[in-house]
């Protein structure tokens, strides 16, 4: 199969969106001529004009709004938050109203849009565009959050969610826009709220998310030239979680080690510790529950003290080396 | 306007003044639950701006929003039925006072956020004019909400893109406890308009009339894809903020002399002086609009709660 990057493929979800359905159109700053901060964008104005892709001032809140408005009248908007930072400049509008629209209304209206955003450090931009702040939103129910890790994943994750009837979070990563993948040529979905086993193992679970998946499978390549086999399951839509198959693979390998970005505190990797707790997959588990996520910190510019606020392939080998050895 | 139509926004003031003063009883019986935010003395800016508009035109309302709601046409037993949080309301008893919502007809709701309805507002614009629709969205807020950012944002972005909404500022001069004398250091709120490239008229907000012909020159203006204007109704609200509102930021005598201001009380008299009206007609008309509330308050309070298996419905499509 051919194999196109992240950022191409978003892109190409948008394009073949915007043919099909004259009601999605693309809102954000930037997002015209100069084709998104990240790229993504780039040449569709060309081909789709102004009305369809709007470049707004600087109002985080006002795209908020802006798309919240037209999804409430039929249109099927795609906002931008140029960094996920902004999203917090952006919240009131998102949390407060297009959440609960739908809900305070009696389920009369729907809210059929998508807002996407890149999180995540390791560019080296520091404490106010670096964060990830997923579990902002994963806390807010008529939210759903889509964090694809995948070129393929990015594709059929934004096709479906510009197709959900519901106001989607969608958190792409900047680490992630040149990653290459397979990616079909032609539309397709991925269904929101399906985990998927990105590689099977039978000694350990790593439940991973966005950029972590790529660093979870890389970890789990070096693990298994030590003869240890790591089951990676990446959940892509963390609101509502599909948490069957986590569970299955937890109560298959007995261990699990959760990764992800954002802080440790607060962060999704306590749900899920949470979720597998709970659940049936309790009884199977050999060993403590384990995070690896991002210091409780905010993001240092300098590059050794970036590189090391947030989980990398080694402390993911290292870890997960010391749960399968029972060192935990 | 035709006398008809004058008699007609006397009987929506009526029903608003009606509706309200029910309300308060309801809460004062302990037969409401939480709070509410009521709009009595207010009732000319709500008529007037929302007789501007065509049936098919779109609203967004504020927490004071019960004048709103029935302006643009609310079946006031579902109206009540909401307000009293049963199965049968507009919100199936989830919304309530604050967020009454009818799409159907054009109100895309109340909000209970100060605010909250601005950027909404360039949203429905663009949606409108995407879609290649002549209708207009009418935004209605405070003037504590022209101090939030998202008035700057709203206003700017719909000004630069002439997109077809009209924000009504009903000023009654205080948010919350914080008068405008202390929130803003300029007469008008409407002086602001300039700031962002659009007309800015400031009325008599008690004048029915006076709020609908500015109302009607902005409703043209959007409709003709010339742009967004700002009206300022200047008015104020006899009540308290809300039901916890002692009123020790104004004085007694304050209230009272607006209460002489009373929008129903003028438009009557106006319209009796005209000659569309006489007195018996005009208690006529008064006495239906309270009948009416009366009989929607029974319809409500004879309305079963929402089920308790229904409490998850509406929270994702």
């Amino acid at each position: 199969m051919r194999e196109i990057t992240y950022s191409e493929a978003l892109r190409e979800a948008l394009r073949q969106e915007m043919r099909r359905d004259e009601h999605v159109f693309i809102i954000g700053e930037d997002v015209g001529i100069y084709g998104g901060a990240f790229g993504v964008t780039r040449g569709l104005l060309k081909e789709f004009g102004e009305e369809r892709v709007i470049d707004t001032p600087i109002s985080e809140l006002g795209i908020a709004g802006a798309i919240t408005g037209a999804a409430l009248t039929g249109m099927r908007p795609v906002g931008e938050i140029m960094f996920m930072d902004f999203m917090t400049l952006a919240s009131e509008q998102l949390v407060n109203q297009a959440a609960k629209i739908r809900f305070m209304f009696g389920g009369k209206a729907t809210l059929p849009f998508v807002m996407r955003t890149p999180a995540g450090s390791g560019t080296g931009a520091a404490a106010q565009h670096s964060q990830s702040l997923e579990n902002w939103f994963v806390h807010i129910p008529g939210l759903k959050v889509v964090m694809p890790s995948t070129p393929y994943d990015a594709k059929g994750l934004l096709i479906a969610s510009i197709r959900d009837d519901n106001p989607v979070i969608f958190i792409e990563h900047k680490l992630l826009y040149k990653v290459k993948g397979p990616v079909p040529e032609e539309p397709y979905t991925i269904p929101l709220s399906t985990s998927e086993v990105k590689r099977s193992g039978q000694d350990l679970t790593i439940v991973a998310t966005s950029v972590m998946v790529k660093r979870s499978l890389e970890a789990a390549a070096q693990l298994a030239l030590e003869g240890i086999e790591v089951e990676v399951v990446d959940p892509r839509t963390l609101k509502p979680l599909d948490a069957e198959p986590i569970i299955r693979s937890v109560m298959k390998t007995g261990r699990v080690l959760i990764v992800h970005e954002a802080c440790k505190t607060g962060g999704y990797g306590g749900e899920l510790a949470a979720l597998i707790a709970e659940s049936e997959a309790f009884d199977y588990l050999e060993s403590p529950l384990v995070r690896l996520a991002g210091r409780d910190m905010p993001i240092p510019y300098n590059r050794l003290l970036e590189y090391h606020a947030v989980p990398q392939v080694e402390n993911i080998v290292a870890k997960a080396r010391e749960l399968v050895q029972g060192r935990i | 306007m035709n006398v008809e139509k004058k008699l007609e926004l006397l009987r929506q003031m009526y029903t608003i003044r009606a509706f309200e003063e029910q309300a308060e009883q309801l809460y004062a019986l302990g037969k409401i639950h939480g709070t509410m935010h009521l709009s009595i003395g207010m009732e000319g800016s709500a008529v007037g701006a929302i007789a501007a508009l065509r049936p098919d035109d779109l609203i967004l309302s504020t927490h004071r929003g019960h004048g709103h709601c029935i302006a643009k046409g609310a079946d006031l037993n579902r109206m009540a039925a909401e307000f009293m949080g049963k199965a049968t309301g507009y919100c199936r008893g989830r919304g309530g006072s604050m967020h009454i919502a009818d799409p159907a007809s054009g109100n895309l709701g109340a909000n209970g956020v100060v605010g909250g309805g601005i950027p909404i507002a360039v949203g429905v614009g663009l949606g409108i004019k995407m879609q290649k629709q002549d209708q207009v969205i009418l935004c209605f807020f405070g003037d504590g909400a022209a101090n939030l950012g998202p008035f700057h944002e709203g206003l700017n972005m719909a000004a630069i893109w002439k997109l077809p909404v009209v924000y009504v500022c009903e000023n009654n001069q205080y948010a919350m406890s914080c008068s405008t004398r202390r929130a803003f250091a300029i007469q008008r709120i409407s002086d602001r308009a300039a700031s962002y490239g659009m007309p800015g008229v400031t009325v008599d907000g008690n004048d029915v009339m006076a709020v609908y012909e500015a109302v009607s020159a902005a409703v043209k203006r959007a409709r003709a894809g010339e742009g967004p204007s700002l009206v300022e109704n200047f008015t104020y609200r006899w009540r308290g903020h809300s039901k916890s509102d002692a009123n020790v930021y104004r004085t007694r005598e304050e209230i009272e002399s607006w209460k002489k201001k009373c929008p129903i009380k003028r438009f009557r008299a106006l319209l009796i002086k005209e000659g569309a009206l006489t007195e018996e007609r005009a208690e006529q008309i008064e006495k239906q609009a309270y009948d009416a509330i009366e009989d929607a308050v029974a319809f409500a309070e004879a309305s079963p709660d929402p089920a308790l298996e229904s409490i998850m419905e509406g929270v994702y499509a």
